[in-house]
């Protein structure tokens, strides 16, 4: 059967209907008392020292390029668990062969040490 | 072509409330389980037996002072708890919560949008989350929301690709993409049988997806405070928890539809039951399953949760597709 997409279009609506409603009622509703030190930003209680935004740990960036090898390589097995019944052995052997190389490339990743964390 | 666009209409705003009705209630629900599991009794002074609690919190919420640091990146401030109620209530979009029914002589399907690409789409919209929380620990430029945004991104893309992986074996069985094709596939046998490694993998990276203990870094409160939603108050702060009491649900039913037969009574004997109540009860029970398991756990260590997943479920949900692959064919010559 041929899916039905125009539902997703009310859904989408209410989605963020409810979301901007409820950011807008909290900014009407409540108390407005404003003061400098209600308004820093929170560090336990002492003045805050210096800014937030300081370079951070690299090994953020290789996880999320891990993620982008990696999870083009999930979309790209999709289709093919989709069709699987159809394809038999010739898709198996396929898909052998892909996840030869993933495995490959995971096992080159783990011994350049990108998994460990310290 | 109007009468369609009513009932669609209505069909989503039941819909709408049944999903807030079980945010609110999953979140005395939360209380009362962690209260009973660590022997007290938990709230009790709202109402009988602490049933109005979630009114209760949701009124004292809204008019709570908004507090909009000065610091903050203003726009990006006010979309992050947008963006973090959004996507659950996308994907409660094209779950089926059972068979069509007739009613006045129409005979309505139990979903809103009965989409043939819905794993798709649900993945898609679910992948939206993170945004939310490194978008919030961005812009509020203050230095412990910011530490749980970061560690957050890097957990949930993590984890996000042990998910994508432990269905796979789901759909190779089904053949499809469709949630209301891969429920009728379940009619003999529910594919947690048939994936039982399948299942434990989903349960573990959905709790990680949300952010629950004992995969709860990103708001690791002896270190980090609160996390990314340190700065914020009153109706933003609450919204995150809804979004993550909304995700919870989404989860479960997705759970539920993928490898718990979704409306399929266990026996057939029981059929007489609607299935309706069969899909809510094993929604509920993965829903309880996932407060059991916060209550029962340790948080992990930051490398720990990492190492994990890359190092142990990622080959784990690898093995599981070819496993299945294999006995496929196997089964499929003899």
């Amino acid at each position: 059967m041929e899916g039905v997409y125009w539902p997703l279009v009310f859904v989408f609506l209410l989605a963020v209907g409810f979301g901007g409603m409820a950011v807008i009622m909290s900014s009407l509703l409540g108390p407005k008392k404003p003061d400098p030190i209600k308004l820093s930003p929170y560090e336990c209680g002492v003045d805050p020292v210096g800014d937030a935004r300081k370079p951070f740990h690299i090994h953020y960036y290789v996880i999320a390029l891990l993620f982008l090898i990696f999870d083009i390589e999930v979309i790209f097995t999709y289709p093919w668990a989709v069709r699987f019944k159809d394809l038999g052995v010739f898709g198996f052997v396929e898909m052998g062969v892909f996840i030869a190389i993933f495995l490959a490339i995971f096992v080159y990743v783990l011994g350049k040490g990108a998994f460990e964390w310290e | 072509m109007l009468a369609l666009v009513v009932i669609t209409i209505v069909k989503l705003l039941v819909l709408f409330a049944f999903t807030m009705t079980c945010v609110a209630y999953g979140t005395l629900a939360e209380r009362k389980v962690c209260g009973h599991i660590q022997d007290r009794i938990g709230p009790c002074y709202c109402g009988p037996r602490g049933l109005l609690q979630p009114l209760a919190d949701g009124l004292k919420l809204f008019f709570k002072e908004d507090i909009t640091p000065s610091e903050v990146d203003k726009p990006v401030f006010i979309l992050a708890p947008v963006l973090a109620v959004a996507p659950p209530l996308l994907a409660i979009g094209v779950i089926p919560f059972g068979e069509s029914i007739t009613l006045f002589g129409h005979k309505i399907p139990l979903v809103v949008a009965d989409v043939n690409v819905a794993v798709l789409y649900l993945f898609a919209v679910a992948s939206f989350s993170v945004y939310s929380i490194v978008l919030g620990g961005w812009a509020s430029n203050s230095k412990y929301p910011l530490l749980g945004g970061l560690r957050s991104a890097a957990q949930m893309i993590s984890y996000e690709l042990v998910l994508g992986l432990s269905i796979m074996g789901v759909i190779m069985l089904a053949g499809s993409f469709s949630l209301t094709d891969i429920v009728h596939a379940q009619k003999h046998w529910w594919f947690v049988l048939t994936q039982p490694l399948g299942f434990l993998i989903y349960i573990v990276a959905a709790t990680a997806e949300l952010n629950r203990l004992p995969f709860d870094l990103p708001e690791a409160e002896s270190e980090l405070v609160g996390g990314y939603h340190t700065e914020y108050s009153s109706m933003k702060f609450a919204m995150f928890f809804l979004g993550e009491y909304a995700n919870m649900v989404v989860a479960s039913a997705v759970g539920a539809c993928l490898f718990l037969g979704g409306w399929n009574p266990p026996f057939a004997f029981l059929s007489f039951i609607p299935g309706i109540i069969w899909f809510l009860i094993k929604l509920f029970f993965i829903f309880f399953t996932l407060l059991w398991i916060r209550w029962s756990w340790p948080r992990l260590r930051y490398d720990q949760l990492m190492t994990f997943s890359w190092k142990y479920l990622l080959p784990l949900s690898l093995l599981n597709i070819v496993a299945t692959a294999g006995v496929m064919l196997w089964m499929h010559r003899i």
